[in-house]
């Protein structure tokens, strides 16, 4: 597996997620573990660039993938337009949720580029707020930082579109 | 979660073989759905047989104009393919209001099909649970049932089938194609999952040892213009408590075509064949809309939770149809 | 650095922190994953443990069985009542000591085979790995011989007994003749309001590592309250507090829910020292449910009399919630209604269940939130009875002076939030009558309801350092729960000395560090800003008293209070000195000073305070909701608060928390509810599937807006800003929803099928 750009090489059980395989066996604890259930997205991480619940994935099936977390978004000092952004706009108050709600963003604005529709989609093909809201909805954030998060993401979807 | 061995087998060949060789074994997919049940101690198998790595990932199309989806081809995949939202729009909605985007790309078509209840007193091993535990009893018939079925029940179990796919699947005449070392079969998707009766823990008609490899639609014209509605607590992110898939051709006032399908309402996605007789041939109206939804609520078998989905679901279902018949009222 | 001292003209755009939207000093750790949260922590021989929690809601332990468990390979050790080593009991509660509340529950946890409430822990496993603990709990067999419980708040209200009055908080009172006023009234509402209980569900579940060393104790939690739970584990282990280090950067979100401390954490301890091993208890989300508190149920009734014109003439408001025969925080359900409304007469009253059920415990304004709902609902239908508008109604009714005794308000600015309020969210633009207003298929509603929450402080200890570089570290061990602890502190601390806000650094989250207060009751940020100015002032004293030595200082024979602090020094006019320069020229590195009043000095002026003043943070709330015509789903698709808090530290972090505040109440007001089975006591929701917070999709823009004029009693003159939000929400719902479909929804949450 290699996580973050460096080969991991890791011997674990089958049971374990590969969220504990990061946290745990890694070291690596941006993901977060809200639930373990799947139900709040704080364990988002990007699998060959596609965001999943690192809760509900065993470690095992994701042999030979590179795995991205929010340790591996910044380039040096300098930080993902999406973080700059979460702090720019205060889209996150405890901070527990934010790496998987950033995670989460940086893949959902690739989905969107890719054309893939969301629920709200009527073929506009506009990233609005209620495309973001919508799209975003699988990253609980109890604090209710949800308007700094789609202020965020609005932000560098518009730097992008740029 | 109990020890297991794990093993990824790379053709279908080698997966039907690995689950006949060892009855305590079961198929993973996306893992959305069993790792959770593994992890709360519902789902208990000795060996899992990683499916995800089966070269059955793929939509390709069928002569005379259906899809066959490989059943490892992931949830938020189908529901972007261009052939599915032009076709079978009602499919892709049905996908997209379901779980997280998160969930949606790890959730492989075959697992969805064998998805388990959300029923609380089935994921909790302190309840009595006729499913999880045969003979048990239900905690959920005088308890919480407000999330819980209302056709199709039985004194065993009101669970509800929370799948938003399989409504679709349903509504459309979806076949299912497995495969086991005795070889492959044909399973109607209406006929694929089974209601509870004294037997709720046999949720469909695949043997133990048995494969989803695929999913085919059908040809299904008049499906393009179709709909799934989906009613649940939170704006999104939420179990339904009422589903509607539906497909209505009118022509002249009159329907031509109907399917209707209901989630949340049943212990399997529930093909409103009622509904749809009574639709078909006649008017195009809101009093025939109503009439279909009424005739096939009318044998809804309620509790105090839940006695509230038979309005709901007449409302939902009248309010689907309206919007297919006069192409407004969904913004 | 030059030890000449300068002397400057004052810098024209002198930057004053307090009151900017600042960024958080530490969104960089919060958003690169460089922040460590409790159970992030890793020590050599680190062993995990998990619970095994009791299915039945009373009873006794017969047997333990946990042969199967042992046998797991990995498996350390399985701690039962049969073998786990003693804690001492919970202290007795006093106000004196403050600390002693700081107890979740009154049991002594595997020192007894009595079971209080269904999930209670009554087996703790220890292994090598998190998942063998877990697997292995699972295999732990009990049997249980059951008694009689009472868990069903619902068929229990009849039996509930007057709630006691606290010096603090008083559980009724009477102005007038209520009753009789209320059957004269020409115009009336009388309803009965249920709220159901609620969990904070914090996105971090609560973990604990606990390392012993010797009798020395380490223990990484987050937690509200730092010292209460040093001084909680000292006495529960026997052990002096100074033995016991707690650390506590970032806390996971709170909300109430990390304010006690709760049976995992003193688990964590116990196998941590029955093992010899450090150890890490980190709670499944299931385990937060069944062993930390909740808000507790309501049953209220608010009855409104008036006159034709709306002028109150009585106001009932009686409550019943519940405490736990473990434990539990009586609430101040009623509150609100002491201080809203100028009625004629009015009548309060709370009474009390006792339940065999896990103790309830304080969430987000605790007593006000529910109580908010209750008595702003019957509000607006006094107002659609009476026929006039709900703000009308308000302002007609909004008192000089406290209305239960008279006391005066050090503030209160309600008319002028409604005001401000109403015009920026357009409520002119509100047809009155119910379901007049459509968007296609839905429904259009608003409505508006009061927020009000107390202010109060809580002492802090805090001390500033200023190094001759200029840097300057503000210690105080404040609890980051996400309101921007250390943010706010180092505004105020750059105001204050005149000095660059990068210069400041505030090291917050170990109980080594100089004593907070809790982050509870909305005090954290005003509580430690006392102490921030009080060392603030003490530090400038000395490095004047510095200069003053100096016969060449230009700062000679000037008083403190003549001189502005800016540009990193003291100044009179063009004419000063850095502190630079100051100390360069006393040859020292640094100064320091400490800040804070002590408890009983604290206690005394909070009593005496309240005796004569009533203060509060509160705000009008504008909610308009979308229903669906056919199926009752409702959307909150607009919101504007307009608050009076005070003085606003940080524009940016003061909206989040306000915003916060909202969210959580739309979550109130539509979706949550911890389903407890009457059958058995067991919460049968405990999981983010199946108790719904808000997602994304359920929350528009939410507009918030403050009046910004400070308080005059309060330090710096803010209020507090963490409660009020979600006050009023839930009855701005509500009345929205009444508005939109004519229907009066009494009983959270309002889900579609109460509007079939």
């Amino acid at each position: 597996m290699r996580v973050n750009g460096a080969a991991e090489s890791l011997d674990v059980e089958p049971w374990v997620s590969l969220l504990d395989a990061l946290r745990d066996r890694l070291g690596v604890t941006g993901p977060k573990k809200g639930c373990d259930q799947g139900a709040c997205g704080a364990c988002t991480v990007l699998a060959d660039g596609v965001r999943i619940n690192a809760c509900l994935a065993l470690a095992v099936q994701y042999d030979g993938k590179e795995i991205t977390t929010i340790e591996g978004l910044a380039t040096g000092d300098d930080l993902h337009p999406l973080q700059a952004a979460f702090i720019r706009h205060d889209g996150l108050q405890c901070g527990y949720c934010t790496p998987g709600q950033i995670c989460s963003a940086v893949a959902m604005l690739a989905e969107h580029r890719a054309g893939m529709p969301s629920a709200v989609t009527e073929r506009s093909g506009e990233l609005d707020e209620a495309e973001i809201r919508e799209r975003m909805s699988g990253n609980l954030c109890r604090c209710g930082a949800y308007n700094g998060i789609v202020d965020a993401i609005k932000d560098v979807a518009g730097q992008e579109a740029r | 979660m109990k020890p297991f061995a794990y093993v990824k087998p790379a053709d279908v060949a080698g997966a039907v073989r690995a689950v006949s060789d060892e009855p305590g074994a079961k198929f993973l997919g996306g893992g959305t759905n069993l790792v959770d049940l593994m992890r709360e101690g519902v789902e208990r198998p000795d060996t899992v047989v990683d499916v995800t790595g089966l070269p059955l990932d793929t939509v390709d199309q069928l002569p005379g104009g259906g899809l066959r989806i490989g059943a490892m081809v992931r949830n938020s995949s189908l529901a972007a393919d261009e052939r599915v939202r032009a076709r079978y729009p009602m499919l892709s909605q049905a996908i997209l209001a379901g779980a997280s985007a998160q969930l949606r790309n790890m959730a492989t078509v075959g697992g969805n099909l064998l998805q388990r209840t959300r029923c609380p007193y089935f994921y909790d091993p302190a309840a009595a649970c006729n499913k999880r535990e045969p003979g048990g009893g239900c905690d959920a018939l005088g308890g919480f049932n407000r999330s819980h079925a209302v056709l199709g029940v039985s004194g065993s179990c009101i669970a509800a089938h929370p799948s938003d796919m399989c409504v679709a699947l349903a509504a459309l005449d979806a076949v299912i194609e497995v495969e086991s070392v005795r070889g492959t079969r044909r399973i109607p998707m209406t006929g694929f999952h089974r209601l509870p009766g004294d037997t709720p823990e046999i949720e469909t008609e695949l043997a133990p040892d048995e494969l989803v490899t695929a999913v085919e639609l059908p040809p299904a014209p008049f499906a393009a213009r179709s709909r799934y509605r989906k009613v649940r607590d939170r704006a999104s992110y939420a179990f339904a408590l009422v589903s509607v898939a539906a497909a209505l051709e009118v022509r002249d006032g009159a329907v031509t075509a109907a399917r209707l399908a209901l989630g949340g309402l049943a212990a399997k996605p529930w093909r409103a064949h009622e509904a749809e007789r009574i639709l078909l041939g006649g008017p195009a109206s809101e009093e025939s809309f109503a009439r279909a939804a009424e005739a096939e609520l009318a044998g809804a078998d309620v509790r105090p939770g839940n006695a509230f989905k038979v309005h709901l679901a007449r409302a939902t279902i009248v309010a689907t149809l309206r919007e297919l018949n006069t192409g407004k009222g969904t913004a | 650095m030059t030890t000449k001292y300068a002397e400057t003209e004052p810098r024209q755009d002198a930057v004053k922190h307090v009151g900017r939207p600042v960024d958080r000093v530490d969104g960089r750790a919060k958003t690169t994953g460089e922040a460590r949260y409790a159970a992030e922590h890793r020590y050599p021989g680190m062993a995990h443990a998990a619970l095994v929690h009791a299915t039945v809601a009373r009873g006794r332990i017969e047997a333990v069985d946990t042969e199967a468990a042992r046998a797991v390979p990995g498996v350390i050790e399985v701690l039962t009542h049969e073998n786990a080593p003693a804690m001492k009991p919970a202290p007795k509660t006093s106000l004196m000591n403050l600390s002693s509340l700081a107890s979740g529950t009154t049991v002594s946890y595997l020192a007894t085979d009595e079971v209080h409430w269904n999930g209670q822990p009554v087996a703790v496993v220890v292994a090598e790995t998190p998942e063998t603990a877990r697997h292995a709990a699972s295999l732990v067999r009990v049997a249980y011989r059951e008694l009689p419980a009472v868990v069903d708040f619902a068929a229990e209200e009849p039996n509930a007994s007057p709630q006691k009055s606290s010096v603090l908080q008083p559980a009724g009172g009477d102005k007038g003749d209520a009753v009789a006023a209320l059957a004269a009234a020409p115009v009336s509402v009388d309803l009965r309001f249920t709220t159901p209980p609620e969990h904070h569900n914090a996105m971090e579940p609560h973990a604990t590592i606990a390392v012993w060393d010797g009798d020395r104790l380490t223990v990484h939690e987050g937690t509200q309250n730092i010292a209460w739970l040093r001084a909680h584990l000292a006495q529960r282990f026997g052990i002096p507090e100074r033995a016991v280090r707690v650390l506590s950067p970032y806390v996971g979100g709170g909300f109430g829910g990390k304010g006690f401390v709760w049976a995992g954490t003193l688990l964590a301890v116990l196998a941590a020292r029955a093992t010899a091993r450090p150890v890490r208890l980190a709670l499944t989300r299931e385990g937060v449910y069944r062993t930390v508190g909740g808000r507790t149920p309501t049953v209220q009734r608010v009855a409104l009399g008036a006159d034709g014109d709306g002028d109150l003439t009585a106001l009932i408001h009686t409550s019943v919630a519940m405490t736990a025969r473990i434990g539990g925080m009586p609430e101040g359900v009623v509150s609100s209604s002491r201080h809203l409304y100028d009625a004629a007469t009015i009548h309060l009253r709370q009474r009390l269940v006792r339940l065999d059920l896990l103790a309830n415990t304080a969430m987000r304004a605790p007593g006000d939130s529910v109580g908010s709902f209750a008595l702003e609902s019957a509000m607006d239908e006094l107002a659609c009875e009476l026929g006039i508008d709900p703000i009308e109604l308000r302002r007609r009714n909004e008192p000089e002076r406290n209305p239960m005794d008279g006391k005066r308000f050090t503030h209160r600015m309600l008319r002028e939030a409604y005001e401000v309020g109403a015009e920026r969210f357009g409520w002119r633009e509100r047809d009155p009558r119910p379901g007049s207003m459509r968007d296609g298929r839905w429904l259009v509603g608003m409505g508006v309801a009061t927020a009000y929450h107390p202010s109060l402080t809580m002492p802090a200890d805090v001390t500033v350092r200023l190094a001759a570089d200029g840097a300057v570290v503000v210690r105080c061990a404040l609890q980051e729960i996400g309101v921007g602890a250390a943010t706010v502190q180092a505004q105020i601390t750059a105001d204050e000395l005149g000095v660059p806000l990068e210069a400041v650094r505030v090291e917050i989250g170990d109980s080594e560090l100089p004593a907070g207060p809790g982050a509870g009751g909305s005090a954290q940020t005003a509580g430690a800003a006392a102490g921030v100015l009080d060392a603030c002032r003490k530090l400038k004293e000395s490095a004047l008293a510095l200069a003053r030595r100096a016969p060449d200082s230009p700062l000679r024979g000037r008083r403190l209070d003549d001189l502005e602090a800016r540009d990193g020094g003291l100044y009179h006019g063009g004419r000063g000195e850095t502190y630079a320069a100051i100390l360069a020229r006393a040859g020292r590195d640094h100064l320091e000073a400490g800040g804070g009043t002590g408890m009983l000095k604290f206690l005394a002026k909070t009593l005496n305070e309240r005796r004569r003043w009533v203060k509060a943070a509160s705000g009008a709330h504008f909610c308009e909701v979308r229903v669906d015509r056919d199926t009752g789903e409702v959307r909150v698709s607009r919101w504007l608060g307009m608050f009076d808090v005070g003085r606003v530290i940080n524009a940016k972090t003061a909206a989040g928390q306000l915003r916060g505040g909202i969210v959580m109440g739309i979550g109130m007001a539509l979706t949550e509810a911890t389903q407890v089975d009457p059958r058995t006591g067991r919460i049968m929701n405990p999981s983010l599937s199946e108790y719904h917070v808000p997602v994304h999709a359920d929350i528009p823009r939410i507009d918030v807006h403050w009046l910004d004029e400070p308080d005059p009693t309060m330090p710096l003159g803010l209020l507090g800003i963490g409660e009020v939000g979600i006050t009023g929400v839930a009855a701005a719902v509500a009345n929205a929803v009444r508005h939109a479909t004519g229907k009066r929804v009494l009983d959270l949450p309002i889900t579609l099928d109460k509007l079939l």
